[in-house]
């Protein structure tokens, strides 16, 4: 697989990325591995169940209980139900069990009805558990999403969960150096979904992998930590390994304000630590890409993977070139025909919701297209809040209203209908406009057709119910 | 026949590129707290319709590739999510083997971790036994020598890249928690020293916790 060549023979860490290794690499294994230490462990119910078990068989302790979290956030069904009550069997099976591991090991757990129950990788920014300069690991690929902060995020596989509990570290491989530089303004109408599916649409499905990314340039600075969450979180898509935003003023005022313990003399000290974490501007990358915001425009999926979108305003691709054969076989999943345009196309779904856009500005900008309009009578318009929190505040200022009074489902928070696999689940052929990060085959149910973008473009979905290029709407709105 | 030095098995070709972990392992077979059962869900909705009746013409279905014990698979094998079910159902299954131009990577973690030998060959002899594969009229025979690090086939040979760790890891069956327990000494020493520069890291998760509680 992919070699670094650092740190065993490199030079001294210049990017970020590579400092960021060196502060957590305990003991150097070989040429490419290294011992990291994980400031926080991030587990759900799905992914923990059989590392526990298996710490239980080698009858071992959690190392240090108190930099591990977890929440139920996969299998919970999202009805509108004030009590939450898990009826399959199964999945209520896994819930019981990640309590009962979290209370025999001390670890914190948001459970099925705590108030700040929701996604894992949106209750732990939104909470100011993310800092920057941390290693952050979880057993779900979309932990790349840290990289917003300026923290070191990444999936992996029940085993290391496993390794991460017994020892709080990771036997980590390295990965290569990437940047990519996004200059400019993104056009009214897009946002930071648009531009990353614009990103791994050239680079492909595999773009970045073995690569940590670092995004950086005066697009990405002007972006809210919300939008870089949402940037970073779609990362893994095209293959990296992480993704890494060195952390700036936007970066610490949001954690500042979510860190009620870093105040005084340890405030101070953070910020000094936290301005050393940027890439030395006599760094070089292993591949380096450049990016003009301004070329970016509303993008929709039409395919089975993340790498097959387009802009709205363009036309279903023909099946030609290196990747005839994937283009053959998605569009024959997706049931569109070459040459068709986007504009138009029929949907019987929207879902609004994921680790990647169910933050409150993801749920602002939806009712900002939505207000005063109704959910197009043709199709199911769900919301589903990425958090408690979240849910909270959308209620507080109105937003969850505009949206109910349109027509949309309100919901309790969760995975939901991203991986569909708490039983909200799509029929076969149904067509879903949706903010999640993935178009796979069979995703939202088997035979369900997904295709991704932001949530102003799910949003003018839901009110024309077919896809439609949303600046069209937002421009009827200024009027 | 197959050994922890070498594999020796039919061989099926998958050619999907970008063969996801969902895939693999849908959703429906990730709610146990075991790995039990797990061969059951894979590829399902490639091996079975609709009404679950197998799909004849998938190639796993097929009478002679019923001893399959190696999948030739698309780039970017495995990629997408982290489950590690997807790695479990292809070991019950009977998978020891997965060769392809490349893959996920969390998958390739996952696979070296359970004894699943992921093989990444170079473009040009990945497409090629790809290529032989769909062509032999008869289940073609791989066989992967982990000392050697080659794929041989009846008509290509190829050397593939393995790390020195992956490869131990393989022929020792290296425990990785006792190896990096045996280091637990150097770990609180770390942590000591980590948290005496960085105090807000330390019991990040369970001081905002508590915080949250008393609010």
């Amino acid at each position: 697989m992919t070699l670094a060549r650092w740190p065993s023979a490199g030079p001294k860490p210049s990017t970020l990325y590579q400092k960021l290794i060196a502060s957590h690499s305990i003991a150097t294994l070989d040429e490419q591995n290294v011992l990291l230490f994980c400031d926080l462990h991030v587990m759900n119910e799905y992914t923990s169940p059989q590392a526990f078990a298996g710490l239980h068989a080698r009858s071992s302790a959690v190392l240090m209980p108190r930099q591990n979290m977890a929440t139920v956030s996969h299998i919970i069904p999202t009805h509108p139900v004030t009590h939450r009550v898990i009826l399959d069997p199964a999945s209520a099976l896994q819930a019981i069990n990640l309590k009962r591991n979290c209370d025999r090991h001390g670890i914190t757990l948001f459970d099925t009805n705590d108030a700040m129950q929701g996604i894992e990788h949106i209750v732990a920014p939104e909470h100011g558990m993310i800092r920057p300069g941390m290693v952050v690991i979880c057993g779900d690929s979309h932990t790349t999403t840290y990289g917003a902060l300026g923290a070191l995020g990444f999936g992996i596989g029940t085993s290391e969960v496993e390794h991460v509990l017994a020892t709080q570290t990771l036997v980590y491989r390295l990965a290569r150096d990437m940047r990519i530089c996004v200059d400019g303004i993104l056009p009214p109408g897009t946002t930071s979904k648009d531009l990353i599916l614009m990103i791994i649409s050239r680079i492909g499905a595999q773009g970045a992998r073995g690569y940590v990314v670092e995004f950086s340039g005066t697009a990405i600075q002007s972006l809210s930590v919300e939008a870089r969450l949402t940037l970073c979180n779609m990362a893994v898509e095209a293959g990296a390994r992480g993704a890494l935003i060195a952390p700036d003023a936007v970066t610490i005022r949001y954690v500042l304000e979510r860190a009620p313990d870093i105040i005084g003399t340890v405030k101070d000290r953070a910020l000094l630590h936290w301005a050393s974490l940027r890439s030395d501007s006599t760094s070089t990358f292993d591949a380096e890409y450049r990016f003009d915001a301004g070329e970016v425009v509303p993008y929709v999926t039409w395919g089975t993977s993340p790498d097959q979108a387009i802009p709205v305003t363009a036309a279903v691709p023909f099946a030609e070139g290196p990747h005839q054969r994937d283009i053959e076989q998605a569009l024959e999943y997706t049931r569109l025909t070459s040459g068709r345009s986007m504009e138009g196309l029929p949907v019987q779904h929207v879902f609004i919701g994921s680790c990647t856009n169910a933050r409150i500005e993801d749920l602002r900008a939806a009712a900002d297209i939505v207000k005063g309009r109704r959910v197009s009578p043709t199709l199911r318009a769900m919301v589903v809040p990425g958090s408690g929190a979240v849910k909270a505040q959308a209620e507080s200022e109105g937003i969850a209203q505009i949206l109910i009074d349109a027509g949309f489902e309100w919901r309790q928070p969760g995975c939901s209908m991203c991986l569909a696999m708490n039983g909200e689940v799509l029929a076969e052929g149904i067509r879903c406009a949706s903010t999640t990060n993935r178009n796979f085959e069979g995703r939202q149910g088997r035979g369900a057709i997904t295709h991704l973008m932001s949530p102003a473009m799910a949003a003018a979905a839901a009110l024309t119910g077919y896809i439609t290029d949303v600046r069209k709407l937002a421009k009827a709105n200024r009027v | 026949m197959s050994d922890n030095r070498r594999i020796s098995a039919i061989a099926a070709p998958l050619n999907i590129a970008n063969l996801d972990t969902d895939q693999i392992m849908p959703k429906q077979f990730l709610r146990r707290i075991d790995k039990a059962n797990l061969d059951k869900g894979l590829l399902w909705d490639l091996r079975f319709d609709a009404e679950s009746r197998p799909r004849r013409e998938f190639v796993l279905n097929k009478q002679e590739f019923a001893a399959t014990g190696i999948l030739i698979g698309g780039a970017n094998f495995g990629c997408g999510s982290s489950r590690e079910h997807a790695v479990w159902g292809l070991r019950q299954y009977g998978i020891q083997a997965i060769i392809a131009p490349s893959f996920g990577e969390i998958f390739y973690s996952n696979a070296m971790n359970n004894g699943l030998l992921a093989v990444a060959l170079p473009e040009k002899a990945a497409t090629d036994l790809m290529t032989e594969a769909l062509r032999s009229p008869i289940p073609l025979h791989v066989e992967i020598d982990i000392e050697m690090l080659t794929v041989r086939s009846p008509t290509h040979e190829s050397p593939f890249f393995l790390s020195d760790r992956h490869r131990r890891m393989f022929l020792e069956n290296i425990d990785m928690i006792d190896a990096s327990l045996a280091l637990e000494n150097e770990i609180r020493k770390f942590a000591r020293d980590h948290w005496a520069s960085q105090p807000w890291l330390r019991d990040v998760a369970a001081r905002t916790k508590e915080y949250l509680d008393t609010r």
